[in-house]
């Protein structure tokens, strides 16, 4: 199989450039982290890429392929069209090689407070929650913070620096949602800014490459629903 | 002398990030001491985040249920090899810590009334071993992601420092015995670090990257055992490793006991439900050993599913597509990614797997390390402290229930942070570096700048690590025997005496995974030996340990915790602590499902 990987080695003073790789390597059944581990493992060991759980819940090995954001553990190699283009993640500051700076990405999710804000006293068991409270926080809590949505947000690309970007708005909403939250009024106050939740145009990259299959636009048009009802 | 290498100071110290070290760290962090949580990854991708099923407490929310039955069934589990008195503490605070999560903002399953969802896991008994207990608090099946990202959560809250892609090396010892903190690389500059702290916490979970196929995430290589190992102390029970009875063949992703929880069921290729002939009253909710053994035995007599007979199958498809999407999402999504099966319609092909590591770092039930240093067997270590997969309680004995590790993690991860608290205000004064014990660590790394051969031969780390894990795989799975044991033990040797000679052609300072491969293999390589010496000793068969040559359970000279001391492969035993905190002595008897 062929690949074209991108390739940066901030201590060779080179600039970052692709290289081919070509191995022998039967696609049926595998993910395309395998083949990356198999050119590090035979070919060149100086490929670098982060990794862990290697079955799509651990949200380490965000990679763009062949223009698209993916997990490299759950993306069949079959079927990608070849040589199958592998570059970091977009707009964020790469390390080395595949290796993206996720600074920006965690500091707007640690942003939005993401925990559970409720100042009463706990109960000696379970704060009750109804199947049907609980239902709200599905397709929200499950986010597993890879970096895809946000990194193919062209708003956040604008402005990565204000725009809190998919995840963390997601994130911001997930505690809004929960009934035994409290801080709503807090929570919309700090998003209710023209960059940080205003910069979502609606244009659904996120939807389109979460590999999870949630949804950060519906999320943040709950949000925006919220705000413009509460200064009704 | 002063260290060559910079420093951080800190009152405590925790190296890693998953649930055990979060809880930890909550608890420091919250009585506002400086502490330093050091994690070769990002928090949230640690391994915690793959558990599934749910962690288990007597909430009675379906069943009528309480502590005392959730302690005989964790103590018959662990086919008694498990300390009772630690046993004792989980089990009562057991439903303290999955309220506190719930409180923390957990997002559990709810049951109609509001309280947490609950469902049946293998092992779990009413009236101490009569009906079915319906014990397990659940997220769906996404019960680890869902307790990591909370504990990560609010330590956000509770402003922890975090050292996120920082790689622990080595222990600092004194002479006195002392753990005075550790130096760790940080991945993004190749810089070494020394972080001093006065009390030292090691959470570094599992090492199920020893075998080929494991259900573990690839960061699971026991970094923490090996910095043990190095600095002198023994590991506790490392022949007990815990083969899951549904992995997904050759990929090795989990498929959680809860599939069987709701419902399911395995298959031979017949269509016979075969659990019903080894375990007639527990059947496919048996503990896990019996139906990992089970398994075998069908693939043995030729009773496998598909072309070469490798697997069973795992059918869940009657309870319905609407329940499945409900309580398991995971596992449809990695079946349909792994097995290219869809639950809904077909059965799971599921054969057992390298899941857990019952054995680890000896400590007690306030998750201080105890070694037999000079006075007796259980001696605390001064300053270290050990929770989670790493440690070895012992809560899970020879063989460990289903969603009792995520449960381990909390409820010790608790009691070691309000220990250090103590430890902490005793100990206010910071002892002397032994600056040997800084340089001995970073030779070790320097190790590895020794140039690759001009010839570009010489022995690869990949290439090791793959040999090491086909030994271990070949020669220490759910049967074992004298022979295949004393095979492997020869064959890790050979492999283990070609480390030496393997070098890295990538000599770069910054994000080096390659490196941090090769230190990975270090660990990996001690603890592989550890458990196949410790195998090899152990004349009997008990929990997870099954030896073809010695098929029986032997009480009168095996209920004891092997230790085992790197170097010379030194094994040592201590008593099994036999007695629990109030309550009577479970007696050993025979285990039957």
């Amino acid at each position: 199989m062929r690949f074209r990987i991108y390739r940066y080695d901030p201590e060779s003073g080179a600039r970052p450039a692709m290289r081919d790789y070509e191995i022998e390597f039967e696609p049926r059944g595998k993910k395309l982290l395998d083949a990356l581990i198999a050119i590090k493992d035979t070919l060149d060991e100086s490929l670098s890429f982060r990794r862990s759980c290697r079955e799509g819940v651990c949200g380490s090995d965000g990679v763009n392929v062949n223009g698209r954001n993916v997990l490299a553990c759950v993306t069949a190699l079959e079927g990608l069209k070849e040589p199958i283009e592998i570059r970091p993640l977009p707009r964020l500051g790469v390390v080395r090689d595949l290796i993206v700076d996720m600074g920006q990405f965690y500091q707007h999710y640690r942003a939005v407070k993401p925990y559970l804000i409720n100042l009463d006293p706990e109960p000696e068991n379970e704060r009750p929650q109804s199947p049907q409270e609980r239902a709200e926080l599905d397709g929200l809590w499950e986010c597993i913070l890879c970096g895809c949505c946000t990194t193919a947000c062209p708003s956040f690309w604008w402005n990565p620096d204000k725009f809190l970007g998919p995840a963390a708005l997601l994130q911001g909403y997930r505690f809004i949602a929960d009934s035994r939250d409290q801080a709503t009024n807090e929570r919309l106050d700090f998003m209710e800014d023209p960059y940080r939740l205003f910069r979502c145009h609606g244009i659904m990259n996120c939807v389109e490459v979460c590999p999870k299959g949630l949804n950060p636009t519906q999320a943040i048009g709950k949000i925006k629903t919220l705000i413009v009802k509460r200064a009704l | 002398m002063q260290a060559r290498i910079p420093k951080r100071t800190f009152d405590a110290v925790i190296v890693g990030g998953g649930g055990a070290g979060l809880r930890a760290a909550l608890q420091l962090a919250e009585a506002n001491l400086k502490v330093a949580l050091i994690s070769k990854v990002f928090p949230t991708r640690s391994h915690t985040v793959s558990a599934q099923g749910g962690i288990t407490a007597a909430l009675a929310n379906v069943s009528d249920d309480n502590w005392h039955w959730h302690m005989y069934d964790t103590v018959k589990g662990s086919d008694y090899l498990g300390d009772q008195d630690a046993i004792e503490y989980m089990c009562r605070n057991a439903p303290t810590a999955v309220y506190e999560l719930e409180h923390m903002g957990l997002p559990f399953s709810r049951l109609d009334n509001g309280k947490i969802y609950q469902r049946p896991f293998g092992g779990q008994s009413q009236n101490y071993g009569g009906d079915q207990a319906i014990r397990t608090c659940a997220a769906a099946d996404r019960t680890g992601h869902a307790l990591l990202h909370t504990l990560y959560q609010r330590n956000i809250a509770a402003r922890t420092q975090f050292f996120d892609e920082f790689y622990a090396l080595d222990l600092i010892r004194d002479e006195a015995g002392t753990v005075l903190g550790v130096t760790a690389l940080e991945i993004e500059t190749g810089q070494p670090w020394l972080f001093e702290a006065r009390a030292t916490l090691l959470a570094t979970g599992g090492a199920g990257r020893i075998f080929r196929h494991s259900t573990n995430a690839h960061i699971n290589t026991g970094d923490g055992l090996g910095m043990v190992l190095r600095a002198g102390l023994p590991l506790e029970d490392m022949e007990f490793w815990q083969f899951h009875p549904t992995g997904i063949p050759i990929v090795g992703s989990l498929i959680t006991e809860a599939v069987r929880g709701e419902g399911g069921y395995l298959l031979n290729k017949d269509g016979e439900r075969f659990m019903s002939r080894y375990a007639p009253n527990a059947r496919d909710l048996a503990s896990r050993d019996v139906v990992s053994r089970a398994i075998a035995q069908e693939l043995r007599g030729g009773r496998g599913c598909g072309p070469h007979g490798d697997y069973v199958h795992l059918k869940i498809d009657h309870i319905g597509a609407d329940k499945i999407k409900e309580r398991l999402p995971g596992i449809r999504d990695l079946s349909l990614q792994f097995a290219g099966v869809d639950p809904i319609a077909d059965p799971i092909p599921v054969t057992p797997t390298a899941h857990y590591m019952m054995g680890g770092i000896p400590s007690n039930l306030h998750g201080q390390v105890v070694a037999p240093v000079r006075t007796g067997p259980e001696e605390a270590v001064p300053g270290l402290y050990a929770v989670g997969e790493c440690a070895c309680v012992s809560v899970h004995g020879a063989n460990r229930l289903g969603g009792n590790s995520l449960l381990d993690l909390v409820v010790f991860g608790r009691a070691a942070g309000l220990h250090m608290l103590d430890y902490l205000r005793e100990n206010p004064i910071p002892r002397p570096l032994p600056q040997a014990e800084v340089e001995k660590s970073l030779a070790r790394l320097a190790r590895w700048d020794k140039p690759k051969p001009e010839n570009g031969g010489g022995e690869s780390v990949a290439g090791l690590r793959g040999d090491m894990q086909r030994v271990m795989q070949d020669h220490c799975g759910v049967y074992r025997n004298e022979a295949l044991l004393r095979a492997g033990l020869e064959q890790l040797t050979q492999v283990a005496a070609r480390l030496p000679d393997a070098a890295l052609s990538d000599h770069s300072k910054m994000f080096n995974t390659a490196r941090l491969e090769a230190l990975e293999l270090e660990n990996l390589m001690l603890i592989a030996r550890a458990t196949l010496v410790s195998a090899l000793a152990r004349t009997e068969s008990r929990g997870a340990h099954s030896r073809e040559d010695h098929p029986r359970r032997d009480d009168d000279h095996w209920l004891r915790h092997s230790l085992y001391f790197t170097g010379n492969d030194h094994l040592d035993y201590k008593p099994v602590r036999l007695k629990p905190l109030t309550v009577e002595t479970f007696q050993p008897k025979e285990r039957t499902y």
